[in-house]
């Protein structure tokens, strides 16, 4: 219940007109993000960092997490009008929401979507607040060998569960850590991948890389490939909903978030595999078998909740555990290390107004997102028919001044087109760039945190596993690692069924999860 | 840092001089000849092992010369995972240039408004990295406000858009008002340049 105090004192903060304002910001610009093509929210809010130097930390982060949510609640409106998912969460919307919006009824399905978040978020928040407290007075008492261990699962998930190419991700894992080594040492001060260079001895900002692998890679790649036929987008009325579709639809509503949200919490990737497991799920368990795939009104509300709630389940890992599960919430990591903020297990005892308040703005902005999403639909849908050059010659203008007001300095400019560069070559190689961002930001701590752990056991390696926890992770990393081998014998071993759903009930799920990892299409981060 | 442009190199260097001998009795050397080349050829992944290779050679070398001091703290030193990092970078190189020699290939992202099926337009990427440099270069003696607009609108008609009017007044409207509100509301001087000295 202490929980539920602090909860009152955060709406306190998060109702205060200038933090409403930001939140009210946040999600429209979340929307708008998440509809505009080629933007995805981790870009925004990495294009968003330079004003961590003059705002606030509550009001930059309730205005962070309003484009994270919003950004969901937008994808999919691109997904069912255009078929284009306007988010790589918003895949799975496309598979019924568009069938629907073609035989007429996408105002149904842009209802059934914006409801399906506001539930998703809604019940994925409360999760949020019932369990991040816990979770962090849990978490309180680990070490520097549980966070190294968290660390290790954190670059070995990104970089195994999600794409289809474990050794691409582990190239642009390597990729991020090195970039993360530049600089000074942070122990002993002594000077890597300087080269002398008293620029790059403070390292490579954060804010610098985010924007050069998110923002400027992702506008040359789509320079180098720009689709001069675009797709028409349907015309849509206000959303709404029969009683018919109501009863179709509570259901899957309420069992989104039981999917999302521990797959948010977890280091897979974010909300893709949580989306696809609802299909499936929402697939089994219909009465209308049959129209699935001709426009199936639970295959958009299930996935579509589950996509919220896992955005509320990466906000648990991010704010108790200081762990990013997705490129939004790396970036988010990097605006508060911009802060000098660590999130982490103290984070509610240190910054109880800041968390807080951020997760009552979660309420607040869920209940502006609604409010403004049904009636706005339409209007959101115009914004399909903005000019192309404009939309990616504001990215790099964007981009260019974010870099610049890093410190003022031409030359991060350079770096910036360089690191843009690097963005290009991973998008036209299929290298994922989400272990490459998370190898930035969390390789310096992952290191500092093992030397401590050393320094702790004397050089003694058994220093990195002395603890339950720290074994447990490793543990699951093995498994992980071994996953496709132990896939394989296991498929050996019993006939080759398809689904293969009954066979080995338990391995089977995460199996499926592997498949939807493959099965990534339309990324956009 | 080798450009994504010129990276996919190898193709091209591979190109030796033809064979002169062209008999019928030689043509047991040409299979093989061929062979190699239709191996790299449409394999530009290749690069990205060679810049891996590059950076794991530059880690690892960076390391090895670093001058180790007395001070450390702990047993684990400022080496020990850039070492590890180097080795994994050569690694993963061998690794990945085996899989593409076997055929492997990364899937280039797909994404709203990128079409897969066009061939790469280099061209425009060059432009608009040519933009991006010179607005580093300009930033300091013209300003935020002219360079900004610059960038916009150089961009913009990089990408295909020639509206003489609409486009400039788009890029300056759009740079002042950003020029504005770092300076005023972040507190983050952009610099203002002679424009902002005339007015």
């Amino acid at each position: 219940m202490e929980s539920l105090s602090s909860l009152l004192d955060g709406f306190g903060t998060a109702l205060t007109p200038l933090n409403l304002l930001w939140a009210a910001v946040g999600v429209l610009l979340g929307t708008a993000i998440g509809v505009l093509p080629g933007i995805g929210p981790a870009m925004a809010v990495a294009l968003l960092l330079p004003v961590t130097y003059g705002l606030d930390p509550i009001g930059a982060f309730i205005m962070f997490a309003g484009i994270y949510y919003g950004g969901m609640f937008g994808g999919s409106t691109t997904s069912i009008l255009l078929n284009t998912p306007g988010e790589s969460a918003a895949v799975v919307a496309a598979i019924e929401g568009n069938p629907m919006a073609k035989s007429g009824r996408g105002s149904q399905a842009l209802a059934a979507a914006a409801i399906g978040h506001f539930a998703g978020g809604m019940i994925g928040t409360i999760l949020l607040v019932a369990l991040a407290p816990t979770v962090a007075s849990l978490a309180v008492d680990i070490g520097a060998p549980d966070y190294f261990a968290i660390m290790v699962l954190a670059f070995i998930a990104v970089t195994s569960v999600l794409g289809s190419s474990r050794i691409r991700g582990f190239a642009a894992l390597l990729i991020g850590l090195t970039l993360g080594l530049v600089g000074l040492d942070q122990m002993t001060g002594q000077q890597r991948l300087t080269f002398g260079s008293l620029q790059l001895s403070d390292g490579i900002d954060v804010v610098i890389v985010a924007v050069g692998l998110f923002a400027i890679g992702e506008a040359l790649w789509v320079a180098a490939r720009l689709r001069h036929t675009s797709g028409e987008s349907m015309p849509v009325g206000r959303p709404w909903l029969e009683r018919g579709d109501l009863r179709r639809t509570w259901k899957p509503w309420l069992r989104g978030p039981a999917i999302g949200f521990p797959f948010g919490a977890i280091p897979a990737g974010g909300a893709e595999i949580p989306t696809f497991l609802s299909y499936v799920t929402e697939k089994r368990l219909s009465k209308h078998k049959n129209e699935f795939g001709k426009g199936a009104i639970e295959g958009v509300a299930g996935p579509e909740s589950a996509s919220s709630a896992s955005a509320a389940g990466t906000l648990v890992s991010l704010l108790t555990l200081g762990l990013p599960t997705t490129a939004v919430a790396a970036v988010m990591l990097a605006a508060f290390q911009q802060y000098g903020i660590q999130p982490g297990p103290l984070l509610f005892e240190r910054e109880p107004d800041l968390v807080w308040g951020l997760i009552a703005s979660l309420f607040v902005g869920m209940v502006l997102l609604l409010v403004l999403n049904l009636p706005l639909a339409p209007v959101w849908a115009k914004l399909l028919r903005i000019p192309r050059p404009y939309l990616y010659a504001g990215i790099l203008f964007f981009a260019a001044v974010g870099a610049y007001a890093v410190g003022g300095e031409a030359i991060d400019m350079v770096i910036l087109l360089v690191i843009g560069l690097i963005g290009l070559m991973m998008r036209r190689f299929g290298l994922p760039v989400l272990p490459a961002i998370i190898g930035v930001i969390l390789g310096p701590a992952a290191e500092q945190q093992l030397r401590r752990a050393l320094q702790i056991s004397d050089g003694s390696v058994t220093g990195l596993v002395d603890t339950p926890f720290a074994v447990t992770v490793y543990a699951v990393i093995a498994v992980l690692l071994a996953w496709p081998y132990l896939r394989r014998l296991a498929g050996r071993g019993r006939p080759a069924g398809p689904g293969g759903d009954r066979g080995a009930g338990g391995p089977a799920d995460p199996g499926g999860s592997g498949e939807s990892g493959g099965e990534k299409e339309e990324s956009k981060v | 840092m080798t450009t994504p442009s010129s990276a996919p190199t190898p193709p091209g260097r591979a190109e030796a001089p033809a064979p002169a001998h062209d008999g019928p009795g030689t043509t047991d050397s040409r299979p093989a000849r061929g062979g190699w080349r239709d191996r790299l050829r449409g394999r530009s992944e290749l690069g990205v092992s060679l810049l891996l290779l590059a950076v794991g050679v530059l880690v690892l070398s960076d390391t090895l010369t670093m001058e180790t001091v007395a001070n450390q703290r702990g047993p684990v030193g400022p080496r020990t995972v850039p070492l590890a990092v180097g080795i994994a970078l050569l690694v993963v190189a061998v690794v990945l240039a085996v899989d593409v020699l076997r055929g492997g290939r990364g899937e280039a992202e797909a994404g709203e408004d990128v079409d897969l099926d066009e061939p790469s337009d280099w061209r425009t990427v060059a432009l608009l990295a040519g933009i991006f440099l010179a607005t580093a270069a300009l930033i300091d003696p013209l300003g935020f406000p002219i360079t900004g607009a610059l960038l916009f609108w150089g961009s913009a008609y990089a990408l295909g858009s020639r509206n003489l009017t609409r486009d400039p007044l788009i890029a300056a409207v759009l740079s002042l008002a950003t020029f504005a509100a770092f300076n005023t509301l972040l507190g983050v001087p952009l610099p203002g340049g002679p424009l902002m000295g005339v007015l």
